[in-house]
C-alpha cells in the first residue's frame, strides 16, 4: 500500500500521464486493428462493437441494446451474491460468506481505512464498497462467454461513478471548511510564493473542476475498450489463421495467437480487479483531501 | 446532448464511429446506467451492508465477551489453584504435627506402659519371694518340730535315756537347732553336709 499512497501524492503529474498514455495506447491498438482490416475473412475489432444495434427502442433515451444486456445480467449476479450472503449472514461464517466478507474488508481496510484513517472512512466504506464491486462486476462482464463486453467500456457507467465521486468529494470539503474555505486551501495551497499562484490556481482549479472526474472517468474507458480490442484482435486472429486457413502455413500463427488470448484473458481479469481498486482508491483519496486540514 | 447522442446513434448504425464517441455519453447511455448503478447503490446501502455491519459487530462483541470470560475463567482457576496450594500446604503441616504429636504420645504411653510392668514385675517378684520366705518360714518350723521329734526319738533310743520331759526336751532340741543355724549361717555346714553325705555314699 504504501508505494502506492506514494504514487498517489504524486497524482498531478501522473493524471495527465496516466490519460494521455491510455488513449496513446487505445489509439495505437485502433490503429494496428484497422491496418488489419483488409485481410480477407478477418473480422477486426472495431469502435462499432461498443455501439451494438438496438434491440429496442432504437433511437429513443430508452434504447435497449447488448450493453444493457450486459450490465442487467451482471447487476443481477453482483446484486445476487451480496443480497443473498447478507440475508444469510450468520455470526460463524460458512465459506461463502467468510469469502465475501473478504471481499467486503478489502474495500474497508485496504481501500477506506488506509488512505482516510478509522474514523473517516466510516462515513465513505458503502460508497467506496458501491463503487468497487460495481466496477469489478462489470468489468469482468469482459471476459465472461456469452457477454464479452465489459459494461464499463461505454461511458455511461463511469461518467456516473466519476460525477458521483465528484459531488462527494466538493460536498465534503464544503462542509467541512465552508465553500471559501474549501476553495482558497485547494486554490491557494501555502507556503508558495505569491506569484507562483498566477500558474498554480487554475492548475488547481481545473484539478478539482475536470482532471480529477475526468482522469477517473477516462482511465477506465480507455482501459476497458482497449481489453476488449486486444481480446478481440487474438481470437479474431486465431479463428482466421487456425479455422479459416486451415491447411496453410498461416495455420503456425494460430499458435502463437491462441495462447496470447489466453494471456490477455487473464491478464484482462488483473485489469478488471485494478480498474475497480484504482477508481475506489483515487475516489477516496479525492474526498481524503477536502477533508485535510492543511494541504 | 440529445443531438449528440442521437448523431452517434446514426454513426453507430451506418458507419465507424470515431474514437471520441466512446467519450461522449449517450443520452440512452447514461440513463440506463443511472437506472442500474441506483439499483446497486440501494441494495447495497440498504441490504448489503447494514447486516453485514451487523453480524460483523456482533461477532466482535462475542469474541469480546469470550475474551473476558476466557480471562474470569483464568482468574478463577488461578485462585482455585493457590488456595488449594495453600489448603495442602496447610494440610501437610497439620500431618506433620499429629504425627509428631501422636509419636509423642506413643512414647509416653510405651514409658508408662514400661514403668507399670517395671512395677508388676517388681510387686510379683516382692510377692513371690515373701510367699517363698512365708513357705521358708512354715517349712522350718515344721521341719523344727519334726526334726526335733525325729532327733529326739533318735537320741533316745541310741542314748537309751528317756527324755520324757518335755521342757528339757524342747530345750535340747532347741539348742541343737541354734548349733545348726549358727553353722548353716557360716555355711560351712552346709558345704560340709553334701561334702559329708558324699563320704557317707
Amino acid at each position: 500500500m504504501r508505494p502506492f499512497r506514494q504514487s498517489v501524492n504524486a497524482r498531478r503529474a501522473s493524471d495527465h500521464l496516466g490519460v494521455l498514455l491510455s488513449t496513446l495506447a487505445t489509439s495505437m491498438i485502433l490503429a494496428a486493428a484497422e491496418g488489419h482490416e483488409d485481410a480477407g475473412g478477418f473480422h477486426a475489432p472495431s469502435l462499432s462493437d461498443f455501439f451494438p444495434s438496438a434491440i429496442a427502442f432504437g433511437d429513443t433515451i430508452f434504447q435497449i441494446d447488448r450493453v444493457w444486456i450486459i450490465r442487467i445480467v451482471a447487476t443481477i449476479v453482483l446484486l445476487t451474491v451480496f443480497v443473498v450472503a447478507a440475508r444469510r449472514a450468520k455470526v460463524v461464517p460458512g465459506r461463502f460468506q467468510a469469502a465475501v466478507e473478504y471481499l467486503l474488508d478489502f474495500v474497508r481496510v485496504q481501500i477506506g481505512e488506509e488512505i482516510m484513517g478509522k474514523e473517516r472512512a466510516r462515513r465513505y466504506v458503502p460508497m467506496l464498497t458501491t463503487i468497487f464491486f460495481t466496477i469489478l462486476a462489470f468489468n469482468l462482464t469482459g471476459v465472461i462467454p456469452g457477454l464479452n463486453l465489459a459494461a464499463t467500456s461505454r461511458i455511461g457507467v463511469p461518467l456516473l461513478l466519476a460525477l458521483w465521486v465528484f459531488v462527494t468529494y466538493w460536498y465534503a470539503g464544503i462542509q467541512k471548511h465552508g465553500l471559501g474555505g474549501y476553495l482558497k486551501a485547494n486554490l491557494f495551497p501555502p507556503g508558495v510564493p505569491w506569484p507562483i499562484y498566477f500558474i498554480l490556481t487554475p492548475i488547481e482549479l481545473l484539478q478539482i473542476l475536470v482532471i480529477r472526474p475526468g482522469s477517473l472517468m477516462v482511465r477506465l474507458v480507455a482501459n476497458m475498450v482497449a481489453g476488449h480490442i486486444m481480446l478481440v484482435l487474438c481470437f479474431a486472429a486465431t479463428q482466421f489463421f487456425l479455422i479459416d486457413s486451415a491447411g496453410t502455413g498461416l495455420m503456425a500463427f494460430g499458435v502463437l495467437t491462441l495462447p496470447a488470448g489466453i494471456f490477455v484473458t487473464l491478464f484482462e481479469v488483473l485489469v478488471a480487479f485494478l480498474q475497480a481498486y484504482i477508481f475506489a482508491l483515487l475516489a477516496a483519496v479525492y474526498i481524503n483531501m477536502s477533508l485535510e486540514e492543511e494541504h | 446532448m440529445a443531438a449528440r447522442a442521437s448523431a452517434a446513434n446514426i454513426l453507430a448504425a451506418t458507419e465507424e464511429p470515431e474514437g471520441i464517441d466512446l467519450f461522449l455519453p449517450a443520452g440512452y447511455d447514461l440513463l440506463w446506467s443511472a437506472v442500474v448503478l441506483v439499483i446497486i447503490a440501494v441494495a447495497f446501502y440498504r441490504y448489503v451492508l447494514p447486516p453485514m455491519n451487523k453480524v460483523l459487530d456482533e461477532r466482535a462483541a462475542l469474541i469480546e465477551g469470550g475474551i473476558k470470560k476466557a480471562e474470569e475463567a483464568q482468574a478463577q482457576a488461578d485462585k482455585a489453584l493457590e488456595e488449594q496450594e495453600r489448603l495442602l500446604v496447610e494440610a501437610r503441616t497439620e500431618a506433620a504435627q499429629v504425627r509428631e504429636e501422636a509419636r509423642a504420645e506413643g512414647s509416653a504411653i510405651i514409658k508408662d506402659l514400661k514403668a507399670k510392668a517395671n512395677d508388676e514385675a517388681a510387686r510379683i517378684t516382692e510377692t513371690a519371694h515373701r510367699q517363698i520366705e512365708a513357705e521358708r518360714q512354715a517349712a522350718a518350723v515344721s521341719l523344727r518340730s519334726e526334726v526335733g521329734a525325729l532327733a529326739t526319738d533318735l537320741a533316745s533310743r541310741i542314748v537309751g535315756e528317756s527324755l520324757e520331759d518335755s521342757a528339757r526336751q524342747s530345750r535340747v532340741v532347741d539348742r541343737f537347732l541354734d548349733e545348726l543355724e549358727a553353722a548353716d549361717g557360716a555355711e560351712a555346714p552346709r558345704g560340709a553336709v553334701p561334702a559329708g553325705s558324699s563320704k557317707e555314699a
